[in-house]
């Protein structure tokens, strides 16, 4: 009956779904629980597509928010720019809100499948590190050139996004990108992905197309990127270029590898624990603050994070759960 | 045109790419030897930076203003960057020498975050920019059709000297040449009976006290320094150094040089394009000449 396995992340999904919903319904959560729990589904998609390239293809992405950037651009300025959005309009009963705001969300996500092809193209050829740096420079140049172009509000930020997200949509994107993503490490394609991170030289050496292998999962991650950045753009309501720097980028890092590089799993639980300590050290740092007259500032939570991230490597490379997967991600084989 | 590529601009072209040129020597240094990118480098130059503004307070007390104490600035930057880049390598790098070399790059990412964000939350120092102090009094000469100012002299005397007691180190010394047999071959140099570890300790405190010499011109030409300072120019000689040939030692000096007149002539076009111009060289290497315009290939060994 090994059909049957596969429903159980399904069921999983359906009870966690449920429970939050039913929080939400009867009130026990308050708005500013809701807001968290959004975007800590957010930042699991953010975190496994970023695992997708750092750890399952063993690249090495620095830019990732750089991608959510033009995903949160894109799908904001068609909700937000009357002009599209009326156009879009003229069949109401074909082009209902919710169907342009999920049209937007694509639209956004294939904007940064291209941009990350653009990048991933000339850097993926190489072997080494090049990725890094190139995707790292491309993370500031994406903010220079957002915060020079009036058009999507300068340095202002973009406007006037229509709050879209809700719970229900993210939960659903989120569940998507892990089984697309589950499916795709757990296939034959994902197989080379693998084999690129394990061996490159071997993996070559087998008939792997590795450059092609490299290109596709870092403009997958990418498209999965893009996603997150309309999702995030359209629950906050405003897309601000500050948003997608280098801190946020290492942010996503850090989840990735504090949950062990290669496993979808870890890369879930870390994003909504790192989700959740964010805001467990801005309260914390406030308290200090306001009530104990301590005079420190926000900077700290980074410093917690950068010295998390060393101690991490230094002493558990492998991050929590190393490159094991919950049996809820693992696809059965069928007995031949 | 003629504004773009003007004398003038060239100056300040030669002036920006001793800065870079500085920075770039370390990083290009330090991948030659343990082949990592230390992403914490432009943090180094952070800390020279500030460790002249510290020096020049202090000793701004006992000493009169003038060469000498520009001097004991200079030096006293060098120990900051040299000082810092010796503890990440002692205790961030070092431990994961024979890890996978990603994991060096995380750890790198984080000592550059705990460099930056340390030193914006530390109340002494603080997330805002500081103006720098005028070390040397400020003094324009006219050659040509260019203005020059003692600084642009001072930035590429600086630079020279170090550069061509750098050159001596590596070539001369027996210092040097454990140097260039580490980065030929690690396993070999040390079977031959060089203490590796040393050798490597040395790199890092060379290559941080030349960004943090690097720090201190830069506080005294652009006159504003804070904790994120570091972070574009470390980009920037990155990519002048893989311009060069990454591991290649006169490629890095070349690549920056490029680099400064490059970005410089760029911004007096158009000022977004002279944020990006250093990228849009990155992938045109990547593309084109992948090695750099120094570099050798090298194939992979199986």
């Amino acid at each position: 009956m090994d059909k049957l396995k596969t429903p159980r992340l399904l069921i999983a999904a359906a009870i966690f779904y449920a429970v939050v919903q039913v929080l939400i319904l009867t009130g026990v959560l308050n708005g500013y629980l809701v807001v968290i729990i959004n975007r800590s589904l957010v930042f699991v998609i953010l975190a496994v597509s970023l695992n997708l390239i750092n750890g399952i293809t063993g690249q090495f992405s620095l830019g990732h928010m750089g991608f959510a950037a033009v995903g949160a651009y894109v799908s904001g300025t068609i909700t937000s720019t009357p002009l599209i959005f009326g156009a879009m309009k003229l069949n109401p009963h074909l082009f209902t809100d919710n169907v342009i705001f999920l049209a937007a969300i694509v639209i956004g996500g294939f904007g940064a499948a291209v941009v990350g092809f653009l990048i991933g193209f000339p850097s993926l050829r190489l072997k080494g590190d090049y990725l890094a740096i190139v995707t790292l420079g491309f993370g500031e140049i994406i903010r220079t050139i957002l915060n020079n172009i009036q058009y999507v509000g300068g340095p202002r930020g973009l406007l006037g996004i229509p709050k879209f997200s809700n719970f229900t949509v993210i939960f659903c994107f989120t569940f998507l990108t892990i089984v697309l993503l589950r499916n795709l490490v757990q296939s034959s394609h994902g197989r080379a992905m693998l084999s690129i991170r394990e061996n490159e030289l071997a993996s070559e050496l087998s008939g792997v197309d590795t450059t092609k292998y490299k290109v596709l999962g870092f403009v997958i991650g990418a498209f999965f990127a893009g996603i997150a950045g309309g999702l995030l753009a359209h629950l906050l309501q405003i897309a601000h270029p500050t948003q997608y720097g280098f801190y946020a980028s290492a942010l996503i890092l850090i989840m990735v590898y504090a949950g062990g590089i290669g496993s979808l799993t870890g890369s879930i639980i870390a994003a909504f624990s790192l989700t959740f300590l964010t805001e467990g050290l801005r309260i914390g740092i406030d308290w200090l603050r306001d009530s104990v007259g301590i005079p420190i500032g926000t900077e700290w939570t980074m410093v917690v994070y950068a010295l998390l991230l060393i101690l991490i490597m230094l002493f558990r490379t492998e991050g929590l759960m190393g490159m094991r997967e919950s049996k809820l991600l693992i696809i059965e084989e069928k007995k031949v | 045109m003629g504004s773009i590529f003007s004398l003038q601009q060239i100056v300040n072209g030669l002036q920006l790419g001793a800065i870079y040129a500085l920075i770039a020597l370390g990083y290009t240094m330090v991948y030659g030897i343990v082949r990592l990118i230390n992403f914490a480098h432009g943090d180094f130059f952070m800390v020279g930076a500030y460790a002249a503004y510290g020096a020049f307070y202090l000793f701004n007390f006992f000493l009169p203003p003038g060469h000498f104490m520009a001097f004991v600035v200079l030096i006293l930057a060098m120990a900051g960057g040299g000082a810092v880049a010796l503890l990440a390598n002692k205790f961030a790098y070092k431990p994961l020498r024979y890890k996978p070399k990603l994991s060096s790059l995380v750890t790198a990412i984080g000592v550059s975050m705990l460099l930056e964000y340390t030193f914006s939350a530390l109340p002494l120092i603080g997330p805002s920019p500081r103006g720098f102090p005028e070390l040397l009094e400020k003094r324009m000469f006219t050659i040509g059709s260019a203005q020059v100012s003692n600084y642009v002299m001072i930035d590429l005397f600086v630079a020279a000297v170090l550069m061509i007691g750098l050159t001596f180190l590596i070539q001369k010394t027996a210092l040097g040449r454990a140097m260039r047999a580490v980065s030929q071959d690690k396993d070999a140099a040390k079977l031959m009976g060089i203490d590796v570890e040393k050798v490597i300790s040395f790199t890092f405190l060379i290559g941080g006290s030349f960004a943090g010499a690097a720090g201190l011109l830069a506080g005294l030409t652009y006159p504003r320094i804070q904790p994120y300072m570091g972070i574009l120019p470390g980009l920037k000689a990155f990519i002048a150094a893989v311009l060069g040939g990454i591991g290649n030692v006169p490629g890095a000096v070349l690549g920056a040089f490029i680099m400064g007149i490059a970005e410089t002539c760029a911004t007096a076009y158009n000022s977004l394009l002279g944020e990006g111009i250093a990228f849009v060289i990155l992938i045109v290497v990547l593309l084109l000449r992948p090695n750099g315009i120094l570099g050798e290939k090298t194939a992979d060994k199986i």
